[in-house]
């Protein structure tokens, strides 16, 4: 026999689609902020990006390069550990199979690394064939400081901590190197649809 | 490796309700005992589930509010209008009833006595609750590290954990009020929001090289942090937890 909470009779507070909300989850339309320190504040001068570890060859691109690579427009829904969701958000940036196109790499690990020391370990399975991009526009403005500027991961299908924000680059690696929450607590994969939160999930 | 305990399976387990305490308006204390509590940090927090009749869950995460104490957890939630669990916990829970929750979780946000200090907690309203349970971790275990607490509340009666900061302070602890909205008459406290020269003011300086905690609602959260960054403050020594208004 389950366990009811006397009295709870719940308020669902959107009518969005139950089938789109993974279990745990509720929908907000506001854009909640989780990160476990100061917000870094980098300039676009100093700024890059590059593709390092078990590559060929490591690949780096300035802000300018950056943003000369091929960019799509993609609208996902979120899901934040913390238990909020948002459907339909709307991201500009590239593609991770843009970015590793033409190295070559035997990873099927990889850590990202971000502005403020933050990482975050997913594997390459789960970055390729059109499932994660490194974003630099939300809802066609630059993307703010606070949810990740100028640039952050958007990896959707997994809880967002697996998006890293003020990422700088990607690390491919043969081992699998847990990051900064799963480290702390957290699930080492974060399948919100398992609900996978926290160590054992 | 830190937050080793929590290696286990974090599963779901049932908490008796002991007692409810009103702590200001619109905020509870809720006590709760854990017949499997494994313990905890002081810092971290829990997952409550909530289940309807027809199996709808609502989960939320609330910090705890009490230093480690056997089977007893305290958590502290502020009743949020718009909220759909917050207001179950404030208003419809009362001793008796049954609480569904799965903890401790987290090993980042949280301080012991092996931390050291000295300590610097900056807390915005409800942001107070993580930071108390560093408060009384530190007065149970006996420390003396210099410890001390800059807490933002809108007025005097909407200060949490009022009476118990003001006996728990001496020895190495001061507490520090602004008060942002309205003050008690004759207040010759701070009376705006926190800012750079009133983290200055309360310290330690970024020379001591404290351990910064700050917790509160993000606009908040972000202020605080950034100026504690222009003051010289290492970025990581500065550990922070946000919540957003739709925290639940």
């Amino acid at each position: 026999m389950s366990f009811v909470s006397r009295g709870f009779r719940g308020r669902r507070k959107s009518d969005a689609d139950p089938a789109r909300v993974p279990p745990g989850q509720y929908v907000t339309t506001d854009y909640p902020v989780l990160s476990a320190g100061p917000t870094p504040h980098t300039d676009l001068e100093q700024w890059s990006f590059s593709i390092s570890g078990e590559v060929n060859k490591t690949r780096s691109w300035t802000w300018d390069e950056f943003r000369a690579l091929p960019s799509e427009e993609v609208t996902v829904d979120i899901h934040c550990v913390t238990k909020w969701s948002k459907l339909d958000t709307a991201w500009r940036g590239v593609s991770i199979d843009t970015l590793l196109d033409g190295i070559e790499t035997s990873a099927e690990y990889s850590t990202q690394f971000s502005d403020g020391g933050y990482t975050t370990n997913v594997p390459v399975a789960d970055l390729t064939g059109g499932k994660a991009w490194v974003v630099y526009e939300y809802d066609g403005e630059p993307l703010e400081p606070e949810h990740g500027g100028p640039a952050r991961m958007l990896v959707p299908h997994l809880y967002f901590w697996k998006s890293a924000k003020w990422i700088r680059g990607l690390r491919l690696q043969l081992d699998d190197e847990p990051g900064f929450w799963e480290t702390n607590g957290y699930n080492n994969y974060g399948d919100p649809w398992k609900e996978q939160r926290y160590w054992g999930d | 490796m830190e937050g080793a305990a929590l290696l286990g399976r974090l599963t779901w387990q049932l908490a008796d309700v002991v007692h409810l305490v009103p702590e200001t308006a619109g905020v509870k204390t809720l006590a709760l005992d854990v017949p499997e509590w494994p313990g905890h940090r002081a810092g971290q927090h829990v997952d409550i589930r909530l289940t309807a009749e027809d199996g709808y869950h609502a989960e939320r995460s609330y910090s705890i509010a009490s230093a480690p104490n056997g089977a007893r957890v305290e958590l502290t939630v502020e009743r949020l209008d718009d909220g759909e669990v917050s207001p179950y916990l404030t208003d419809e829970l009362h001793p008796g009833d049954q609480l569904e929750l799965r903890g401790p979780v987290g090993g980042y946000f949280v301080w012991e006595a092996a931390v050291g200090g000295p300590v610097l907690l900056v807390g915005g309203g409800s942001g107070v609750v993580p930071l108390m349970a560093m408060i009384r971790e530190r007065a149970a275990v006996g420390s003396d590290v210099d410890m001390r607490l800059l807490l933002s509340s809108r007025t005097w009666d909407d200060v949490i954990y009022r009476d118990e900061l003001e006996r728990l302070a001496g020895s190495g602890l001061t507490v520090t009020h602004t008060l942002t909205r309205s003050r008690p008459e004759g207040w010759s406290g701070y009376a705006r929001r926190v800012d750079a020269e009133m983290l200055t003011e309360v310290g330690p300086a970024a020379g001591d090289r404290p351990h910064v905690y700050v917790c509160g609602p993000t606009p908040f959260v972000e202020a605080v942090a950034t100026a504690l960054v222009s003051l010289g403050h290492e970025a990581a020594h500065i550990k922070t937890e946000r919540f957003g208004p739709t925290g639940g």
